[in-house]
């Protein structure tokens, strides 16, 4: 029985490297980071030193870079930090329509509590227009959050335009880049981003360790109080272990960088063109080029997401969908939406997404098995040509 | 993922009775594009002195797992049934018949059974029969709730009509 795993934009496995790297922290130097005796101190100098490999990656001060559990903490704290430590300058936010539902739901949030969120639209490749989000900041703009690596179909903004503009007009500017860090360039400084979310188990890193990089002028409140670590910004215990994983993993991915997204752009386009010319009816969501490296979304109009991910994962294959069904809301991916795709587009899309251990193999095992499946359910449906 | 039992998983393997009845006695379409689920029951009556049986039942659906094991197993427990007999099966006998389904996929048991409804509604009103108060209460509740679907989501529509690739 095959067991092809195509959802590394979901989560990835820990690298066997980094597993080895983190051991030593859960029953050797298990001390708690702000203690002060020996054990404690050992944790804290391997976690800073940690730090400043997260840092370097992106350019970043070691003191600009703060430690969460996920990024969908880092992105809470982003906003809303912001928002409530800002809040003596403006009250108006604005996020692109493809933020991922931590974003999304966290500019609700503040919404319904005195702040006012604009949305911004996305075109139909799923890219935000600069000079309408010029136009939407006025005064009171504190906050503009974008999406680097869209999760779902790919997409890749243009941080450096985007960092000009908010830095022209003065106000901060937050990527969340939990797709993107590590596997593609990005210098904060050159590209005048002030908050960047990044996450360790989108990297062959342990899940439960993320960070936020906050400029070191940024005014930001913390959401979580208590013992003041992480420089005051996020009471909690650190995840020593994780935090340790996470850097390793980010090194990792940082030192093959070139070379693996060469393989994976190969492998992706491959399976782009395979499934678009072998099953009719068919077309690719997000940016041709300017996406991921390793995301493949795909509409089979006729066909529901959820039946397909569950028919292709009796044949082995683990990918999946945007589709109502699938949801716990039954509502279909708001990032299909916004760009544009029909009810059956939403509903039919798959996302299939490759990563360090995807063989050219598993592609034209895919390739060979997807066609057959797709007849099946168009065989089904009522709406079949 | 929600966990199915392993009826629906069978059911949703090899689906029964799937596909159209040419010229059918009666049609029910039911559900809706904008929310992921579309279902197509066709049934065929053979009417003999003092009953009629629904000797033929066939279904075509667009929708998840549940949808496409609820369409199917509903087509097992209505074959070779009387029209009152069929009119009798609730959505509980489906999600019976399926060993239960998950709680978010309560509602596609409920378009089975409203598919059956509309079919057999179509066969009687074509047959200029009498429909009971019953029947003509869920095709009225049925038709309010997709012109409901239909207004919140207009733009959404206009989309899908512009074509199957609209926006390409």
């Amino acid at each position: 029985m095959k067991s092809i795993y195509f959802d590394y934009a979901a989560t990835t496995p820990v690298d066997p490297i980094v597993l080895r790297a983190m051991l030593p922290y859960f029953s050797k130097i298990y001390g708690n980071t702000m203690s002060l005796h020996e054990f404690g101190r050992h944790a804290h100098e391997a976690v800073e030193k940690s730090r400043s490999t997260i840092a370097r990656i992106i350019n970043a001060e070691t003191s600009e870079i703060y430690f969460t559990g996920s990024a969908t903490e880092s992105n809470n704290l982003a906003l809303k930090g912001v928002a409530l430590a800002n809040r003596h300058r403006g009250n108006h936010l604005i996020i692109s329509a493809i933020e991922h539902d931590c974003v999304l739901e966290s500019a609700r949030y503040l919404s319904r509590n005195g702040y006012a969120v604009t949305i911004l639209p996305v075109d139909k490749y799923g890219l935000v227009n600069i000079e309408e989000l010029e136009s939407l900041i006025n005064e009171k703009t504190i906050l503009i959050s974008i999406i680097h690596g869209n999760n779902e179909v790919g997409t890749l903004q243009d941080l450096e335009k985007i960092g000009r503009i908010c830095r022209n007009k003065k106000v901060y500017f937050h990527t969340d880049a939990s797709q993107s860090y590590a596997k593609e360039l990005i210098d904060v400084k050159k590209m005048n981003i002030d908050l960047l979310t990044a996450s360790s188990h989108k990297i062959y890193g342990p899940k439960g360790a993320a960070c936020l990089f906050v400029r070191k002028s940024v005014l930001i409140d913390p959401i979580l109080h208590g013992g003041g670590h992480e420089n005051k910004l996020r009471s909690s215990t650190l995840n020593v272990p994780a935090i340790i994983g996470f850097a390793k993993a980010a090194e990792i991915t940082v030192k093959s960088r070139n070379t693996e997204n060469q393989r994976l752009l190969k492998l992706r386009d491959k399976l782009i063109s395979g499934i678009l010319g072998n099953i009719k009816d068919t077309y690719l969501n997000g940016h041709p080029t300017k996406r991921l490296a390793n995301n493949i979304n795909i509409s089979f109009p006729f066909v529901e997401g959820e039946s397909l991910v569950m028919q292709l994962d009796f044949a082995g294959i683990a990918c999946s969908t945007g589709s109502a069904c699938s949801s716990t809301t039954l509502e279909p991916s708001h990032v299909l939406i916004a760009l544009g795709l029909p009810p059956q587009g939403a509903h039919g899309s798959l996302r299939i997404s490759l990563g360090r251990w995807t063989k050219e193999s598993d592609i034209n095992y895919l390739l060979k098995v997807l066609p057959a499946i797709v007849k099946k359910f168009r065989r089904i449906s009522p709406f079949k040509n | 993922m929600s966990t199915y039992s392993k009826q629906v998983i069978n059911h949703f393997k090899n689906p029964h009775n799937y596909g159209s009845i040419k010229k059918p006695d009666g049609k029910g379409i039911v559900g809706n594009i904008i929310c992921g689920d579309v279902m197509y029951l066709y049934i065929r009556v053979k009417k003999t002195k003092d009953t009629e049986i629904i000797e033929d039942i066939k279904f075509e659906t667009y929708g998840c797992a549940a949808a496409i094991a609820t369409s199917s197993v509903i087509t097992d427990l209505v074959k070779n049934k009387t029209i009152t007999e069929a009119l009798s099966i609730k959505k509980d006998d489906v999600i019976k018949s399926l060993n239960g389904l998950p709680p978010i996929k309560i509602h596609c048991s409920l378009l089975a059974v409203d598919a059956l409804n509309e079919a057999i509604y179509d066969y009687l009103k074509g047959k200029k029969r009498k429909i009971p108060i019953e029947l003509e209460k869920a095709h009225l509740k049925i038709k309010q709730e997709r012109q409901k679907t239909e207004t919140r989501y207009s733009d959404w529509v206009k989309a899908e009509k512009g074509g199957k690739n609209g926006h390409r």
